[in-house]
């Protein structure tokens, strides 16, 4: 067989729905954005630990604090299930963590921004959770085995961070006027930044349509992006709070909630590193390695010394 | 700062989790570490976080033999010929089938 023969052998299969496994034939193609995409899926869940670790220690309740130490562990926890699913492209832990610390790597536009106020924390649960529930929920049908099987686990995990977020942030806007304020100003801030998390519109996404054909992708940005609007809207208006863009209308004939026009300068200014927080949160990310070489030094003696 | 690169990978392990006792043990994920005794820590913190769990087996990745999707098609082939295998090939008491 040449590698046209197999290319499409391999279309075929992904048409028949079956799942691709590590062992299997797969074009260069594939296993590039795979990594390239399960890499950044993963580079974000650990980087995004950061902006709500800054809120561990100021936890107005003890209820409060134990969920965002298990929110917290459970984002590093998908970090690491990631990781293990990318490696089974033949990439290494070292060569991943590596071009993360050294800033070659992406990973979620949206851990660039700053977690200002307490309703910060309850904003990236509810909307930046939801918005990534939204994307992976598609994504636990995509092709690759390994990466369906990691997101179908991440999903059942992420539905407590947006119910949590949820939660704290209702609780914030039904409280004292200054607690309103401080969800409001935290819907505001985010609620752009988060509409971009699903990447830039179709027109603009080159790779989209190869993704869609392999089942690497299962539905384009703009339709997440539409499925996530039609799911937050209500939901912030159920609690009161305003959705801060005066273009948003109701389409009752469609019955979706058309957006007014995203910034989309402002993500490629993000992404290209003029974000608020992108140096801090590589600078973290290294500190925390350097930090940790300790325990990895000290575990592997430990296993050096036993006898196996 | 220079590149952290002469950080050591260790060895992946497979990690598997059983449920709740009697079931079956299913594949989770793997977690890097340097032997058994730290791979099921790492197991228990990445893949154990919410119960009920009853057991779980760590095994270094590189001792799993494993076909291939294409050896599949040949190796695993169920041999659709022998009927004689299953049950539904011979003819049973009537008395069962009524319920």
């Amino acid at each position: 067989m040449d590698d046209a023969e197999r290319e499409r052998a391999f279309q075929a299969r992904i048409d028949a729905g079956e799942t691709i496994e590590p062992g299997d034939w797969m074009p260069d193609a594939y296993r590039g954005q795979l990594i390239r995409m399960m890499s950044q899926h993963a580079h974000s869940e650990v980087v995004g630990t950061l902006p709500e670790g800054n809120w561990i220690t100021r936890a107005p309740t003890l209820r409060r604090k134990q969920a965002l130490l298990a929110k917290v562990q459970d984002e590093a926890g998908h970090g690491l299930y990631l990781y293990g699913a990318v490696e089974t492209l033949g990439v290494t832990r070292e060569e991943l963590i590596s071009s993360l610390l050294a800033g070659r790597a992406k990973y979620s536009n949206i851990f660039n921004y700053p977690t200002l106020s307490w309703a910060d924390v309850g904003v990236i649960g509810w909307l930046v959770d939801g918005a990534a529930i939204v994307n992976q929920t598609t994504l636990t049908k995509c092709s690759y085995g390994p990466y369906s099987r990691t997101m179908i686990r991440i999903c059942k995990e992420e539905l407590f961070h947006e119910r949590q977020g949820f939660e704290l942030v209702a609780v914030l806007a039904a409280g004292t006027p200054a607690q309103r304020e401080m969800a409001q100003s935290a819907v505001d801030r985010w609620w752009w930044p988060v509409l971009m998390m699903f990447g830039p519109p179709d027109d603009a996404s080159p790779h989209s349509e190869q993704l869609l054909r392999w089942r690497v992708k299962v539905k384009s940005n703009d339709e997440l992006r539409q499925w996530f609007v039609d799911l937050a809207v209500p939901q912030v208006h159920e609690i009161g709070l305003e959705v801060p863009d005066p273009g948003l209308e109701f389409d009752a004939k469609t019955g979706h909630w058309r957006t007014g026009t995203i910034d989309w300068d402002e993500f490629w200014r993000v992404i290209r590193g003029g974000g608020l927080c992108n140096r801090d949160r590589l600078a973290a990310r290294r500190r925390a390695h350097e930090e940790g070489r300790w325990v990895r030094e000290a575990a592997e003696a430990w296993a050096k010394k036993r006898p196996q | 700062m220079s590149p952290p690169t002469a950080d050591s990978q260790w060895p992946l392990w497979e990690v598997f989790v059983q449920e709740k006792a009697g079931a079956p043990h299913e594949h989770a994920g793997s977690v890097h570490a340097p032997d058994g005794e730290l791979a099921l820590q790492a197991a228990r913190d990445v893949y154990a976080r919410r119960g009920p769990i009853a057991s779980l087996w760590v095994v270094e990745s590189e001792r799993i033999v494993a076909t291939t999707t294409a050896d599949a098609a040949s190796f695993l082939e169920p041999g659709p010929e022998k009927l004689y295998r299953h049950s539904r090939f011979y003819s049973g008491p009537k008395a069962r089938k009524s319920k």
